[in-house]
């Protein structure tokens, strides 16, 4: 499958919102080049700041920065963008709602060769827990590139969002349109409901081939914000499938299966299966061995779609 | 500079009804930090009776100079001089820390005008600081930024974090003024954390250092003049040796008033002393 890595979305992104808005702003913290900051820093050198290894002050700088009209995005990996900067990010930016993205690379498993420091596999649920902001994990190079567009454009506030170190497989077209907090279907079923979001999205595509080979009939979400939550997609899914499997490169805890299981858990209607890293940390090793161990792969997939409907 | 003894006068009459705002707004709600607060009376009456270029009725005007409370706790004294200066009504002070009120146990910029960053976990605002006067050289306006500091929130690694940064973007807008008070919540900072020379630290990462006395209202004046007058590229720092609880005799040079309020007798005994004290 032909692919791309998210965080070049975001690099190929963020340099049009700076062509766009002189008060588009990169806060870089010093792995710009991973992060695919360098062609904004080129062009937009007076949009540019690079505050070094000091995560904390470039998430305050930002806070400074959104109190004077700018729209900065401070730009780092998902384990310092989601904890070094935590608390940062709860009082200087989510605290006074501040209009700061938090833009993180090397999201769940994918930075697979570097071992567990550099997975960011907790970052979206301590994201999730803050008051005002906003959670976003796209799937694809072009869902990355016009979410990232639509962070800057056509949403006020605080936002994390996560892109992935590796090639994800391309899922959509340059002409597909996202709506932040609003879910994108895939596919309309009525026996079971698969929803995912980020990297893992491609294993959910290939499961879903495979039931409907066997004649069952998929819906299919990519639930790309997990906050706010579609909830109107999900209680849909309750009402017209037998069960709901979630799939996720994070944490077990506190993600989206977490965020889906809050819905049913009070709406009642079905069983959910949870599919995602067991509450547990991961290692230098290949990607797809990381997911194996944690059984996020397209067998599981299937075999928890086929436990729920019984 | 010559400091025509009307506008001494006139500032430490201001900073004397501070501190009086201040332990009224403390006492009235029996809850917060009048230590730090009082330590900085003399400090924030200059700034906001004369420096900083704002207006009350426009508090979100975008060439304004800013104030970041980086010690967000001694907010007593900022609401003090947004209640002195007309930003907020002087009712507001009985309300201090009571549910629904626009002065939150910690500065927050979405309820008080005025107040340009919610602060309040120590080590933080300084960030802010910057990045406001980051803003302000990128789209070439004259405003200024100054930040309030404690000595003890010096220990938080994120202040240096935040003063490299300003001295990496040549950022002589910013003011970073320390409460240097020698006290913090559990003991002097000697004995919890010592922070040896500030001012030579503050000099070796890059900024102009001038350490006065923070209680000589002729010596702030002619320390915020200096920095108007030396736009070399260098941030600014002030350290400002001061008395924790400074004008209230039980107060001064005691740990335990850095976060207790005065019951009724010790109010009436603090005040009484205030009124007498105009120097």
């Amino acid at each position: 499958m032909k692919g791309l890595p998210t965080r070049d979305a975001y690099g190929k992104a963020i340099a049009v919102l700076g062509e766009r808005h002189e008060n588009v702003y990169v806060v870089d913290c010093d792995i710009g080049k991973s992060c695919k900051t360098i062609d904004f820093k080129q062009r937009f050198p007076e949009q540019y700041v690079n505050v070094g290894i000091a995560e904390q002050n470039g998430c305050g700088l930002a806070a400074g920065l959104a109190t004077c009209g700018k729209i900065p995005f401070v730009t780092t990996y998902a384990v310092f963008g989601s904890m070094r900067m935590l608390e940062q990010i709860r009082q200087e930016v989510c605290y006074p709602n501040l209009n700061v993205k938090i833009a993180c690379s090397h999201g769940g498993l994918t930075p697979a060769n570097d071992g567990a420091s550099h997975q960011g596999i907790e970052d979206l649920g301590i994201m999730r827990t803050i008051p005002n902001m906003t959670v976003v994990v796209p799937a694809d190079y072009y869902s990355a590139y016009a979410l990232v567009i639509a962070a800057g454009e056509s949403h006020h506030g605080p936002l994390y969002i996560r892109f992935t170190r590796d090639a994800t497989p391309f899922i959509y077209d340059e002409t597909e349109t996202f709506e932040i907090g609003k879910a994108k279907i895939l596919s309309e079923g009525t026996d079971i409901t698969i929803i995912s979001n980020g990297d893992v999205l491609s294993f959910c595509i290939a499961a879903k081939d495979n039931l409907e080979q066997s004649g069952y009939s998929v819906r299919l979400l990519d639930m790309h914000t997990i906050k706010p939550l579609d909830v109107e997609a999900v209680m849909t899914s309750i009402r017209t499938t037998k069960g709901i499997v979630t799939v996720e490169d994070h944490t077990i805890l506190n993600g989206l299966g977490s965020a889906v299981s809050d819905i049913v858990a009070q709406e009642g209607g079905c069983r959910v299966a949870r599919i995602g890293i067991r509450d547990q940390f991961g290692e230098s090793a290949p990607y797809e061995r990381l997911l194996e161990k944690n059984g996020i792969t397209v067998d599981e997939i299937v075999k928890q779609a086929l436990r729920l409907i019984g | 500079m010559k400091q025509t003894d009307d506008q001494v006068v006139f500032l430490e009459h201001k900073a004397k009804e501070l501190r009086k705002t201040i332990l009224t707004m403390i006492h009235t709600a029996q809850s917060g930090h009048p230590g730090g607060s009082l330590s900085a009376a003399d400090i924030m009456a200059t700034l906001y009776f004369e420096e900083l270029n704002i207006r009350p009725d426009d508090p979100h005007w975008e060439d304004r100079d800013r104030f970041v409370l980086s010690k967000g706790h001694v907010c007593p004294v900022l609401y003090s001089c947004l209640a002195m200066r007309d930003f907020i009504p002087m009712e507001a002070i009985h309300t201090l820390r009571k549910e629904g009120s626009m002065l939150q146990g910690h500065p927050d910029m979405k309820r008080c005008p005025g107040v340009d960053i919610s602060t309040g976990s120590l080590g933080q605002g300084l960030s802010t600081a910057v990045g406001m006067a980051l803003a302000g050289k990128r789209d070439g306006k004259s405003y200024r930024v100054f930040s309030l500091v404690g000595d003890g929130e010096s220990q938080e690694g994120q202040i240096w974090e935040a003063v490299q940064s300003a001295v990496k973007y040549r950022l002589d807008n910013l003011i970073i003024i320390v409460d240097n008070n020698g006290l913090q919540n559990d003991a002097t900072c000697e004995e919890v954390m010592p922070l040896g020379d500030l001012a030579a630290k503050f000099s070796a990462f890059g900024c102009t250092v001038q350490s006065i006395d923070g209680h000589s209202i002729p010596q702030i004046r002619k320390a915020f003049a200096t920095t108007r007058d030396d736009n070399k590229g260098k941030p600014h720092c002030i350290v400002a040796k001061t008395v924790k609880g400074k004008g209230v005799s039980f107060m001064e040079h005691v740990v335990a008033w850095h976060g207790t309020p005065p019951n009724d007798a010790q109010f009436a005994q603090a005040m009484v002393e205030l009124e007498g004290g105009v120097r």
